[in-house]
């Protein structure tokens, strides 16, 4: 909980990690890789405060005490939902797996969503695979990255059959919530991986389901915005917006912000912080202390109430995953938790 | 004779500073594709020289190690074509560096073997329609700047689907949309349409102006943002560089 001129703020981070990417998980033959993503990684925290950066030893495996206390204690995160990124091909034990995820999970039941991923490739042996999630843990979301890199192939998308079974056993096992993140290396090369289209697709077949498009479909916002504008059920993950624009690039942060509220409204948007890209202390702080300039710049776009920062913040979110909002937390008027795209 | 030798080396030396010249204003006409930006200006240049021989030396650099390659691609084949035609450049030696799919892309743009002979089993197309993708992307964020300088001079929104390229303020703004609806082989004649759809060419109708516009603002703020973002990550990489 964020408190601030007398405004409380009840805070999710919708998108954390608790990941391994020291040089001894890095798989033999795949370093060059496992080495250039944490270091890709370490390039984007150069995006946020300078007292807020870590070295990169640090930043390759962080403990469970630095963890909670960036997130919980310092960060104001009320509960914080892991998004896990597998990344076998490259990291012996995986990146930031379930399994290393469910760790704090089980440990901090009450602090973490913790959401499992399929992959389309996977066949039966992956569905079987996310039943046994499921059952174990609860699962409600999964975090799909499709960029992951197998053998030969560079990725895979959602309007493929075999994507289709996977989403259609998700309605069946509860799971409702699907973040997608969209990568680089997708295959084919030649086309735009960042191409969203595929979630329209699966959105339109998917009705019941929630999508929640990581990063807002970076670098393609306006591709993202026109195809959110038709489909009720997708939202956007603001992480990466605010960690990565919000400091380092304020004007394009006021810009990118406006447009979201302008195509999405403030019930589609996330907050994430991005952990441990970004620690969410500065950015909670500065989310709230955020206002859209009174120019003409921006007068295409209106200002931002702190209705809107609640429900971007965490009130989302909390719906999404039916959480229960301590009463002085909630909106006015506002049940502790909705149905959601029933 | 040693002043023979040296007043020799000196002029080469001076053709070769000639050369060299050229060679970065040629490679200030290739773009990022995906940012519309040179790439002089991004910093993406981190080397350039010609040897006396004649022989350009470029090296290239991106913002993160995992940078899209069919757009990596795109830049260093034309960085490539750009450099090879500069008068007195005898052979072109541009590379990528710092990059997960630099050697494939340096080895196929040096062959010329296209990219997907260069990304084998990976791609089953070359990369003109991506191309030509962001290239309307182009056109939708230039349309943003020169309909908002169209604004700024007192014109009714009303009215700017009647407008036509001739009654936009001249600047870099109009030169560079009117270029890149060139390159697509959209309208471009003064008598044309100031606001079309980069997919078609045909007038935007008044109905549908408030969405493209729309459109066209989300676009310009999106390959803004991206631009922004991509020269902070560019930073953070290589610091005390200029950017």
């Amino acid at each position: 909980m964020y408190e601030k001129n007398g405004e409380k703020y009840f805070v999710v981070d919708g998108h954390t990690h608790f990941w391994d990417a020291s040089p001894e998980n890095w798989k033999p033959g795949q370093e060059q890789y496992a080495k250039g993503w944490i270091e890709c990684f370490h390039a984007y925290q150069g995006l946020g405060p300078p007292e807020t950066h870590w070295s990169l030893e640090e930043f390759q495996k962080y403990s469970e005490e630095r963890m909670m206390k960036d997130v919980f204690t310092d960060g104001y995160v009320d509960v914080a939902i892991f998004q896990p990124t597998n990344l076998k091909q490259w990291y012996t034990e995986g990146f930031n797996t379930v399994e290393r995820d469910a760790l704090l999970k089980e440990k901090y039941p009450d602090k973490f969503i913790l959401n499992t991923t399929f992959d389309a490739r996977d066949g039966d042996e992956g569905l079987r695979k996310l039943e046994a999630d499921v059952d174990r843990w609860g699962c409600k979301g999964v975090k799909l990255y499709t960029a992951e890199w197998r053998g030969e192939s560079r990725g895979w998308d959602l309007k493929s059959p075999e994507a289709a079974r996977y989403l259609e056993k998700c309605r069946e096992l509860g799971i409702k919530n699907i973040h997608v993140h969209k990568g680089p290396t997708i295959w084919p090369l030649d086309k735009d991986a960042f191409d969203v289209r595929d979630i329209d697709h699966a959105a339109t077949n998917f009705p019941e389901l929630n999508f929640i498009v990581e990063h807002v479909g970076l670098p393609r916002i306006e591709d993202f915005c026109f195809m959110a504008v038709q489909e009720p059920n997708v939202y956007a993950g603001l992480a990466v917006v605010v960690g990565g624009l919000m400091h380092a690039r304020p004007r394009f942060f006021n810009k990118v912000m406006g447009e979201l509220l302008f195509w999405l409204g403030e019930d589609k948007l996330i907050f994430g912080a991005d952990y441990a890209i970004w620690e969410p202390k500065w950015q909670v702080e500065g989310f709230v202390d955020w206002k859209m300039p009174d120019t003409e710049e921006y007068s295409d776009y209106g200002p931002v109430s702190v209705e809107a920062k609640k429900k971007i913040l965490g009130l989302n979110a909390a719906k999404l995953y039916d959480l229960d909002v301590p009463a002085e937390l909630r909106l006015e008027g506002q049940p502790a938790a909705e149905p959601v795209a029933s | 004779m040693t002043m023979t030798a040296a007043r020799s080396a000196g002029a080469i030396s001076d053709q070769a500073a000639d050369v060299a010249a050229a060679v970065w204003s040629a490679l200030g006409t290739v773009r990022d594709p995906e940012l519309d930006d040179p790439l002089t200006e991004l910093g993406f240049v981190s080397h350039h020289d010609v040897t006396p021989e004649g022989e350009a030396v470029v090296r290239l650099r991106l913002p993160t190690y995992f940078c899209a390659p069919n757009f990596a691609y795109l830049m260093v084949a034309d960085a490539y074509d750009a450099v090879s035609a500069v008068p007195g450049v005898t052979k072109a030696d541009v590379r990528l560096e710092d990059h997960f799919a630099a050697d494939a892309i340096n080895t196929g743009v040096a062959a010329r073997s296209g990219f997907v002979e260069s990304f084998r089993g990976e791609a089953a197309d070359e990369l003109d329609e991506l191309r030509a993708d962001f290239l309307r992307k182009a056109v939708l964020a230039g349309t943003d700047r020169v309909c908002r300088s169209v604004l700024a001079e007192g014109v009714d929104p009303a009215r700017l689907a009647d407008l036509t390229l001739a009654d936009a303020p001249e600047g870099p703004d109009l030169w560079r949309l009117i270029d890149r609806r060139h390159e697509l082989g959209l309208p471009c004649a003064d008598h044309d349409a100031l606001i079309v759809d980069p997919a078609t060419g045909e007038a935007v109708q008044p109905d549908a102006l408030r969405l493209h516009l729309g459109l066209a603002r989300a676009t310009r703020v999106s390959q803004e943002a991206n631009s922004g973002v991509c020269r902070g990550m560019l930073a953070a990489r290589y610091p005390g560089s200029k950017q």
